[in-house]
């Protein structure tokens, strides 16, 4: 891998012992993958946040970190809320240990807003073709899908030491021939809402960790994407994948057409919804909001539960930057009894450990909830969220069928 | 070489040196722990101690504490990065490593940590090395040195 003379004096040592790690880490993924050199990077999305999955480990590499980030840099979801945790019963411990982790953070010059949807921040702003050193999968898919930014899915350290450096290895999706379809997806019937997330969760395990390009009957809004691109990312590995007629790459790239080609049935993703049918429990505990709620969703559920009163406990994550932007739909939320939460989400939370069976409508919360959570979880649409919680009455009306 | 193995010629020549990549940078020297096994850092090995916890490891139960360890590749969660670093601190982790073919966990886990790490050896480390062995790595130029073979040997591996 060619470094330039700056390059190469950081790796010895020059700029001190931090960059030095963090050339170091940028070298090895670049020699790992065949990288030929480091080129700069835009902005940097940190994972390795929440106390919950970081640990005491992670939580001492963090803290003896000394130095300063070199471009725009953010936080993935912390554990908590990070200014009212106690409203979901965190421990005062897990409190400490992840305002810690926060700070450590915080003292290397990264925006301590911990959110999955970095997009809809300002000074965030992502431009087609731009490079990135994203970690959350839901954002880099959403980046390099949506946006027709370029981003590999950055573990926390790489994405750190991309931010302190400015760049990044040159490989993966940064490069024009990994960003060529490899499968076909076909759906022939029209999709809404939470059916994409549905589509994700299916599709994710067929395309595992290749670009797939889907040919839908209709054209699918901002947030039905980020929906889809999330769900895949979790029940599979992709990073990136197009939609025709959409998405902007595809729009302006002459691609071959892959080989293998799937049809998804509808029968297919009305199995992701029957879980709720299926499921041992009633939910006892209601989330939307992963990823994040954007304005759009945030909107939405305000209507749905105007002038309202849940029945059961319903949580709506968001970022704080949105929740701040927009009282207005959070004090109609509120008012309802449902939670307006910021800075975190259902899966790396450990409030959701609590609950034995989470109704949500995300296709990758409902992949990763079990295995994170120790909870079951059920699929439904935001309206059937809503629902529930104000009744539970969506498993009732599913049995009366 | 008092008691050289039968069949075992390959192993009449040391000091070896093999090349291969350079991960990690740093040089250290120590006894050879093979697993032929890949590792999870998070849930196999236990941060305080250094031992393998895993069920039915080819590891399960031996320490890695100090010694030269060479796996074909990392598994499992990222956080494992940061288990190697946690090893580190408590002064129970690997002095340096050898893969197969690293992936970036263990590339990340032993770079934070300051473990050196060669991979991609010019011969598979399973056919040279034992259990035992007492082995140079160093990973800022890519080469790993047998030193000294462990002579006590009953059995390859």
């Amino acid at each position: 891998m060619y470094l330039t003379k700056e390059e190469e004096q950081i790796l010895n040592g020059e700029a001190g012992e931090t960059l030095r790690q963090a050339i170091e880490i940028l070298v090895a993924l670049g020699d790992i993958y065949g990288a030929d050199r480091l080129i700069p990077i835009k902005s940097a999305q940190i994972a390795g946040v929440s106390y919950k999955t970081m640990g005491d480990a992670g939580l001492e590499w963090i803290s003896d970190l000394q130095g300063r980030v070199k471009v725009p840099a953010i936080l993935n979801p912390a554990g908590m809320d990070l200014q009212d945790w106690k409203r979901l019963g965190i421990s005062p411990d897990f409190a400490e240990k992840q305002k810690l982790i926060i700070q450590a953070y915080e003292k290397l010059g990264i925006q301590c807003e911990c959110t999955c949807t970095p997009y809809t921040l300002e000074g965030f702003d992502v431009g087609y073709g731009d490079h990135l050193a994203w970690s959350e999968s839901s954002a880099v898919s959403y980046a390099n899908s949506v946006l027709g930014a370029r981003t590999n899915r950055e573990g926390g350290p790489s994405a750190l030491s991309a931010a302190l450096l400015g760049k990044t290895a040159n490989y993966g999706f940064h490069l024009d021939e990994n960003r060529v379809p490899e499968l076909s997806i076909s759906v022939e019937y029209p999709l809404k809402g939470s059916d994409f997330g549905a589509l994700g969760y299916v599709a994710g395990k067929i395309a595992g960790s290749k670009v797939p390009v889907f040919h839908l009957r209709n054209t699918p809004k901002t947030d039905e994407l980020k929906a889809l691109g999330a769900a895949m990312a979790a029940s599979g590995a992709v990073a990136l994948y197009h939609v025709e007629g959409v998405t902007p790459e595809i729009c302006r790239v002459d691609f071959e057409a892959p080989t293998e080609k799937v049809t998804i049935e509808r029968s297919q993703l009305d199995e992701v919804y029957e879980c709720l049918n299926k499921a041992c429990k009633e939910p006892e505990l209601i989330t939307i909001g992963c990823p994040h709620c954007s304005a759009a969703e945030l909107e939405k559920a305000a209507e749905l539960l105007e002038g309202k009163t849940v029945s059961k406990e319903f949580w709506i994550f968001t970022s704080r930057e949105l929740a701040k932007r927009y009282p207005e739909y959070i004090r109609t939320i509120e008012k309802s009894g449902a939670k307006v939460v910021c800075d975190t989400c259902m899966v790396v939370s450990p409030a959701t450990n609590r609950y034995s069976c989470v109704m949500v409508n995300s296709g990758k919360a409902l992949a990763y909830v079990p295995g994170m959570c120790g909870a079951e979880a059920v699929y439904g649409s935001m309206e059937a969220c809503v629902e529930e919680a104000l009744g539970g009455t969506a498993k009732k009306a599913g049995d009366s069928n | 070489m008092r008691k050289r193995l039968a069949g075992q010629q390959r192993r009449q020549v040391i000091p070896i040196k093999l090349k291969g990549r350079t991960i990690s940078r740093g040089c250290a020297k120590g006894e050879v722990l093979l697993s032929r096994d890949p590792i999870s850092f998070l849930g196999s090995i236990d941060p305080k101690t250094g031992v393998v916890i895993e069920e039915n490891h080819a590891l399960e139960g031996k320490s890695i504490q100090g010694k030269v360890l060479v796996f074909p590749h990392g598994k499992g969660s990222t956080v494992g990065s940061y288990v190697m670093y946690q090893l580190k601190k408590n002064g129970v982790a690997p002095v340096a490593i050898v893969n197969m073919e690293t992936e970036p966990i263990v590339a990340v886990g032993a770079i934070i940590s300051e473990i050196p790490l060669v991979d991609m050896l010019e011969r598979n480390p399973y056919e040279v090395l034992n259990n035992g062995d007492l082995v140079l790595v160093n990973g800022s130029k890519g080469y790993i040195e047998l030193i000294k073979q462990e002579t006590n040997k009953t059995e390859h591996d």
